[in-house]
């Protein structure tokens, strides 16, 4: 009995001092602030040059845009094009949107990646490293938006993504995206400053838009936000996706690991002790030699 | 100068006795091998494709299903179906329910060869396998990945199976010394073994957690790990049931009288434990189902394949199991343990496959090559589980 206890306190008492992991992002503070682009939707006239500015800067396959006829049907990126511009027939009449990776604040590919080869950088966006990948593709299955995709052709497979443009970034430069944009549907800045522009065109046009910044909220926040004219799931956009970051999900699993790790051996060598038989039989002689 | 004689000379006993042993025993032409041995020479041609034209060329897997056949079913279904090393290590280990001694040693067996195999099969599945150490050998830790934690218990386990294995193995190649020291590690392996167990179970479903958005509300829970893991008791239990009959019938040779005759008793314990937790398993998927408000669900083609599934393949054979068991019919064991068996896999394509990305209009099938390759790895897995069992005494012979 007395080991018994004693194996059950261990146990608690080891399980009780294993410190919890704080990777909330909410907890932690950033001491420089993330990268963000605003895309508004309704200025923006479908003219693709984006998609060609992506490609260029990327090395990626470079859409012939004046006669693939692309926007004829609603298309994904894809591993050959990090992001691409969709059509959308609604009650306001023709509404282009560019689609690329959203460069989530708590991002799920990352936290899905076992090797850190998708990787929130500080800057903001989210980068994808060769070196490190191992083509598990856990990333695809887990972000919410789908964006990561793979070369299934070819011995040597890449993830592709948009990164934001990150090598510019470090040199001070804007997206290619964003200064391709002859409209100024895209800008580029900080995800605080964008939310005051994204929120004072709102309020200055409440006809003009809706009352809702996609991206503010979606997955725990994204660094690319949306205004739109019409509801966005008229637009392709998911808006079941909730306001939790994504990584919260496995949160309580992961949280749970280092628990069951000390609790159970103890439990388990206490249960195999408590069932000796041996002993049993000592103790029964024991009494009767008494 | 000495010692380095002595040793060499029993490195070359060793290793004469060894290749004897590699040598075939029997005969070749057997229907089993008529059938595998073209498999597997079609499935390394498969694999020679897909290492040198990439997963597509083989596969059908696509952007929208980066998961397919082969960790829907090689993996996940694999894994859930070698939990039985564990359970039976506890009952005997740490219970201490002599009773099923005699079958510890196959059933770990089972488990090292399962693990061996498909979850290497995911190796296949990487695209870029070459850097499949990366998470290991530490030059980048994801902690906060549940595939990370996956990994590495999978690794560890590999490990503790073999351990648990190894005085087998000592016991064949004649090395009584090491023989006795790896016995003496078994409990702690055994303990090891099983928190390794929970967790990987567990965690193999938690993979699917950030997938919320994708699966359908019926498959979908914050529970999934749970469930996984209480599954992966009774697909193991099942598991010993189905390739315990299978086994007694084809290598009857090897094991002894008494074993064949309390091999009854042993079925019908197997059957009332896989009855209790798959009962446990359907009230969890029942209160879950209550619980998430799943109702409006149930009457669409989703809500009846979702029946399909915990009606005919969880709640029929638990109910079987313990009708079985009370009237000592081993024949309905069986059935129920096939049923049971197939339930799991079922569950698992569910999740990983059929119910992932449900509304997606384009569906995902296994093409021809990704099902032989499955096959190929099941067979050399047998293959080698042949091997093994008719040279080390893996059988109880009493
Ligand atoms: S959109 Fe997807 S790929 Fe992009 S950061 Fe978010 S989770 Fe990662
Ligand atoms: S495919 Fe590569 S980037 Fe994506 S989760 Fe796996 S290792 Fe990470």
């Amino acid at each position: 009995m007395d080991r018994r206890q004693f194996f059950l306190t261990t146990a608690t008492v080891c399980a009780g001092g294993v410190p919890a992991n704080t990777t909330r992002a909410e907890e932690v503070k950033e001491p420089k602030e993330f990268s963000a682009v605003l895309v508004d939707t309704t200025r923006c006239i479908g003219c693709r040059s984006c998609e060609v500015a992506c490609s260029v800067t990327h090395g990626n396959y470079v859409p012939d845009i004046k006669n693939d006829g692309a926007l004829e049907k609603v298309r994904d990126t894809s591993e050959k094009q990090w992001t691409v511009v969709n059509r959308f027939e609604t009650e306001k009449g023709e509404v282009f949107v560019k689609k690329q990776c959203l460069h989530c604040w708590q991002p799920a590919c990352a936290a899905a990646c076992l090797v850190n080869a998708m990787l929130k950088t500080k800057e903001g966006p989210v980068t994808w490293d060769g070196d490190k990948c191992m083509g598990c593709r856990f990333c695809m299955v887990s972000c919410p938006f789908d964006m990561p995709k793979f070369e299934y052709s070819g011995w040597n497979p890449k993830i592709q993504k948009c990164n934001m443009c990150y090598d510019r970034l470090l040199e001070g430069k804007k997206p290619a995206c964003v200064e391709s944009c002859p409209t100024d549907a895209l800008m580029f800045g900080q995800k605080r400053e964008l939310m005051e522009v994204a929120r004072h065109r709102v309020y200055s046009h409440p006809d003009k838009y809706v009352h809702h910044i996609y991206g503010e909220q979606e997955a725990g926040g994204t660094g690319w936000l949306y205004l739109s004219a019409v509801p966005f799931e008229k637009i392709g956009f998911r808006t079941d996706l909730g306001t939790t970051p994504y990584p919260e999900y496995t949160r309580e699993f992961l949280i749970s690991v280092p628990l069951i790790e000390f609790g159970v051996p103890a439990f388990l060598l206490a249960l195999n002790m408590l069932t000796d038989r041996k002993d049993e039989v000592q103790e029964n002689h024991g009494w009767k030699d008494e | 100068m000495n010692n380095a004689a002595v040793f060499t000379g029993e490195l070359r006993s060793f290793l004469k006795f060894f290749l004897q042993e590699l040598k075939p025993r029997g005969k070749w032409l057997t229907p089993f091998n008529v059938i595998s041995i073209p498999t597997i020479i079609l499935g390394l041609i498969i694999l020679y494709f897909r290492f040198t034209e990439g997963l597509g060329s083989v596969t059908n897997l696509s952007q929208q299903f980066p998961f397919g056949f082969w960790i829907g079913f090689d993996v996940m279904t694999g894994v859930a179906l070698a939990g039985g090393a564990y359970v039976i290590c506890f009952v005997v280990y740490v219970m201490r329910l002599e009773k099923y001694h005699c079958i510890v040693k196959v059933t770990v067996l089972n488990g090292l060869l399962a693990y061996v195999f498909y979850s290497g099969a995911l190796v296949l599945d990487l695209g870029r396998p070459w850097h499949i150490i990366n998470p290991i050998i530490g030059n980048s830790f994801g902690y906060n990945s549940v595939l990370f934690l996956v990994s590495w218990h999978f690794l560890l386990y590999m490990i503790v199976l073999f351990v648990e294995f190894s005085p087998t193995i000592a016991e064949w190649a004649h090395w009584e010394k090491l023989r006795k020291f790896l016995t003496g590690l078994t409990l702690g392996a055994v303990i090891i073994g099983i928190t390794l167990s929970i967790l990987h179970q567990s965690g193999v479903g938690a993979m699917f957690l950030m997938a919320k958005p994708k699966i359908h509300p019926l498959w979908y829970s914050e529970y999934i790990p749970l469930l996984y893991f209480v599954s992966s008791i009774f697909a193991g239990l099942s598991m010993i049931i189905f390739e315990g009959s299978i086994s007694h019938k084809v290598f009857s040779n090897l094991i002894g009288e008494k074993t064949h005759h309390s091999h009854d008793e042993i079925v019908l314990g197997l059957a009332k434990a896989a009855a209790i937790t798959m009962f446990v398993y359907y009230f969890f998927l029942a209160f879950i189902f209550m619980h998430g408000d799943k109702w409006k669900f149930i009457n669409t083609p989703w809500g009846y394949w979702y029946l399909v599934e915990v009606i005919g393949f969880v709640l029929i054979p638990c109910f079987m199991f313990a009708y079985a068991v009370r009237n000592r019919r081993l024949g309905v064991i069986r059935v129920a343990a096939a049923m049971a068996i197939f339930g799991v896999v079922l569950n698992r394509q569910n999740i990983c496959l059929i119910a992932f990305n449900w509304y997606a209009e384009n569906r995902y099938y296994p093409s021809w090559q990704e099902i032989v390759v499955t096959l190929m790895v099941v067979f050399v897995e047998i293959w080698v589980f042949r091997w093994i069992v008719t040279r080390m005494s893996v059988f109880s012979k009493e």
